[in-house]
């Protein structure tokens, strides 16, 4: 079980809801994917359009956790604002923390989210931080009250995957009882596995589902890669070698010779 | 009076934010509010008076990643 700021979950897997070709397309692949929590965020209402209450019509029946998100904000400020209205509109303290540096590579602003995420947990929100795999951001992080740290893969959107492994499996190791969650980056089902056999704890998707050409297989796809991947970091990896080793037991080979040659 | 609505100019009569939101149709819509980039939370907008150049914004649900 996945266990998140005092909530446990069977799906190790947080879908995104943006990006989809419709409504029913996002249903399907929510419901298919068995994700538990789904991230939401909040824009401007107009007074004409009032876009935003049929899109919560929908969340409401997908039944499902919903985790919204700062996106877009370039400061503590902005984003500690949002996650305010967030908790009112949506009723949860939970809080995807996004403080975005740049608009090209969308990186966390690390100062930036340390300093929101300090003044958001005083204030009794659960913040999950969007993060990079930086160590002492996570420490500072982790001072500053979050209990969960979710660190990039690869910049949103680009589908990269794991560009940064070795500095993953390092934050992984430095934090071995906190909660990691990839988010951001993955492109493939086979990113997602790595991650979890890496002994993350889960993965935030949202574009490579909404975007492929058949959003529902992909997100059964995710579904069952992360499971596979997470099955894997439980029942322990064979570690690497750097030669051959046979399978098949050498005791009794037929024709076998001593070659005394060598 | 003219203030800042979601980034656009708005022309409006309204002495507090409720006033304002319900003007726009808003009273029973799921939406949240800021004033001048601070919150004001939804028990709080009859009591938060707009004066001239007011940036407000009314956000609501939507997609997110």
């Amino acid at each position: 079980m996945l266990e998140l700021c005092g909530a446990r979950f069977s799906s190790r897997m947080l879908l995104g809801t943006a990006g989809y070709s419709s409504p029913d397309v996002l249903r399907q692949a929510v419901e298919i994917s068995g994700a538990e929590i789904v991230t939401v965020s909040l824009r401007r209402e107009s007074a004409r359009a009032r876009t935003g209450q049929g899109f919560w019509a929908l969340i409401e029946q997908l039944g499902r956790r919903v985790l919204p998100n700062t996106a877009g904000c370039h400061t503590a400020k902005e984003a500690i604002a949002t996650a305010e209205m967030a908790r009112e509109l949506f009723g949860t303290n939970w809080i995807k923390l996004e403080v975005i540096a740049n608009d090209d590579t969308l990186q966390p602003e690390l100062f930036g989210l340390v300093e929101a995420a300090t003044v958001l947990c005083a204030e009794g929100f659960d913040v999950l931080p969007y993060t990079t795999e930086d160590l002492s951001a996570a420490e500072r992080l982790i001072g500053a009250g979050c209990s969960v740290l979710m660190p990039w893969a690869a910049p949103i959107g680009s589908a990269r995957g794991l560009i940064n492994k070795p500095a993953l499996q390092t934050l992984r190791a430095y934090f071995p009882d906190t909660p990691l969650i990839v988010d951001a980056g993955i492109g493939t089902p086979s990113h997602a596995a790595e991650a979890m056999e890496m002994g993350y704890d889960a993965v935030l998707l949202n574009t490579a589902i909404a975007k492929a050409g058949d959003p529902v297989k992909m997100a059964e796809g995710f579904a069952k890669a992360i499971e596979a991947g997470r099955l894997a970091y439980e029942a322990g990896l064979l570690e690497p070698r750097d030669m051959a080793f046979p399978s098949t037991p050498v005791a009794g080979t037929p024709f076998f010779k001593i070659d005394h040659a060598s | 009076m003219q203030i800042l609505l979601n980034g656009e100019r708005f022309a409006t009569d309204a002495h507090n934010l409720d006033e304002l939101c319900v003007g726009l149709g808003f009273a029973q819509a799921k939406v949240a509010t800021a004033v001048n980039g601070s919150f004001v939370a939804a028990a709080a907008r009859q009591a938060t008076h707009l004066t001239e150049a007011d940036e407000v914004e009314i956000v609501a649900p939507r997609q997110g990643g």
